[in-house]
């Protein structure tokens, strides 16, 4: 973290330390990250525009990557330019970086212990709960629309049927074919409508 | 070369992952599986340690499987790679593009990626259910179903579904967490 010392400015250091903060206490990934910028950028410091801090939500959804990562990135550019967006992408993972290094060098002694074995028995199986709660959650507030419906169920099938029939199964090609076929879709009724795009 | 390997690999999980870190765990467990980097059951053990501690899921797995593969020169290798695509994304947009969401091509394209997304979050659920609660891996493989996982995982969704009802929201993944430990040790271990 030298490079913010050349600028010297103070935003870029209470910047880092806010993000650092944030990174340290935010359970629960990327949403409980989004709310908490918007209470110290928004509403504490004033230093992002509350309709700009929803244009950004909204980039930060359709881009790649974690939304903590690109939110991070984001205000931290529209803080103080191109080392703004460096030391608050760091920051915020700097506290992660740091904590889990430090586990990983106990866990596995941890895991051996009889005792925390079955505790993780139990856990496990939350694990499967929180990930189908989080795809439900999902399913729920997507639009039931045809090329939604049809795109789920065959990505789905495939998924699980790859998996029961031990063949390999690539998610990434999985992403880009659907781009891919929305992109296709939308062509074909831009040609078809003239302009009427349905949306 | 391992680091090179890792952060290529991270690179490309963090180019290609919408939909933040639950979408992004089918595609690490892809990758972490294909290279036997971790067993299944670490890998799932590791979800939930990722969701009870701090910051972001996506760079709490990189770091540790970066770490069980090359230290924490690995560790570092694979977070900025599953950082850097990001960064530069939404850099380009901040400082270039700002109205890149405008585009119909965009739009287009994020169209077919939002129910890929879903599915995958769903199907990786399945297949883990699969696994956890009925010993079914592949149709080969037989059947063996854990009845304590199965009462676990009715358990659960009792009390989510009570929390939906009574409080309007969800609870707490650490809440669960230390829930389905608690009935782990009880079921299991007594």
């Amino acid at each position: 973290m030298k490079r913010e010392k050349k600028r010297g400015e103070k935003p870029l250091w209470t910047l880092f330390f806010s993000m650092l903060k944030i990174g340290l206490f935010t359970f629960g990934g990327g949403y409980a990250m989004l709310a908490l910028f918007e209470a110290e950028f928004v509403a504490r410091k004033k230093w992002v525009a509350k309709d700009e801090f929803l244009d950004m939500v909204a980039i930060a959804e359709s881009t790649p990557g974690p939304l903590a990562i690109n939110g991070a990135t984001y205000i931290g550019y529209k803080v103080a330019g191109v080392f703004g967006s460096l030391a608050a992408t760091a920051a915020v993972c700097i506290p992660s970086f740091v904590i889990i290094s430090i586990i990983s060098l106990f866990f596995d002694r941890f895991l051996a212990l009889p005792y925390v074995a079955y505790a993780f028995q139990g856990i496990r199986v939350c694990v499967v709960w929180l990930i189908l709660s989080a795809g439900l959650k999902l399913f729920c507030a997507l639009k039931k629309n045809a090329l939604n419906v049809v795109l789920l169920v065959t990505v789905l099938g495939s998924m699980i049927g790859c998996s029961l029939f031990a063949v390999d199964f690539s998610s990434i090609l999985a992403i880009l074919l659907c781009g891919a076929v929305g992109l296709s879709v939308c062509l074909l009724s831009r040609l078809r409508g003239k302009g009427g795009a349905k949306k | 070369m391992i680091y090179l390997k890792l952060f290529l690999t991270f690179f490309e999980i963090g180019a290609v992952s919408f939909g933040g870190g639950y979408g992004m765990i089918s595609l690490i467990r892809e990758i972490v599986l294909a290279n036997a980097w971790m067993t299944e059951n670490d890998f799932v053990n590791f979800i939930a340690v990722a969701e009870s501690t701090p910051g972001p899921i996506a760079v709490n797995m990189a770091t540790f499987i970066g770490t069980s593969q090359g230290g924490v020169l690995g560790a570092l290798a694979a977070t900025l790679g599953v950082v850097l695509p990001s960064f530069i994304i939404i850099l380009l947009i901040a400082a270039l593009i700002g109205n890149l969401l405008k585009f119909a091509g965009v739009q287009a394209f994020l169209s077919g990626v939002r129910p890929c997304i879903v599915a995958l979050i769903l199907g990786t659920a399945v297949t883990l259910g699969l696994g956890t609660l009925f010993g079914l891996e592949t149709l080969g493989g037989g059947l063996a179903a854990d009845g304590k996982a199965i009462a676990i995982f009715v358990l659960l969704c009792g009390v989510g579904f009570v929390f939906k009802r009574l409080l309007k929201k969800s609870p707490s993944p650490i809440l669960m967490i230390l829930l389905s430990a608690g009935l782990g040790v009880l079921l299991y271990g007594i």
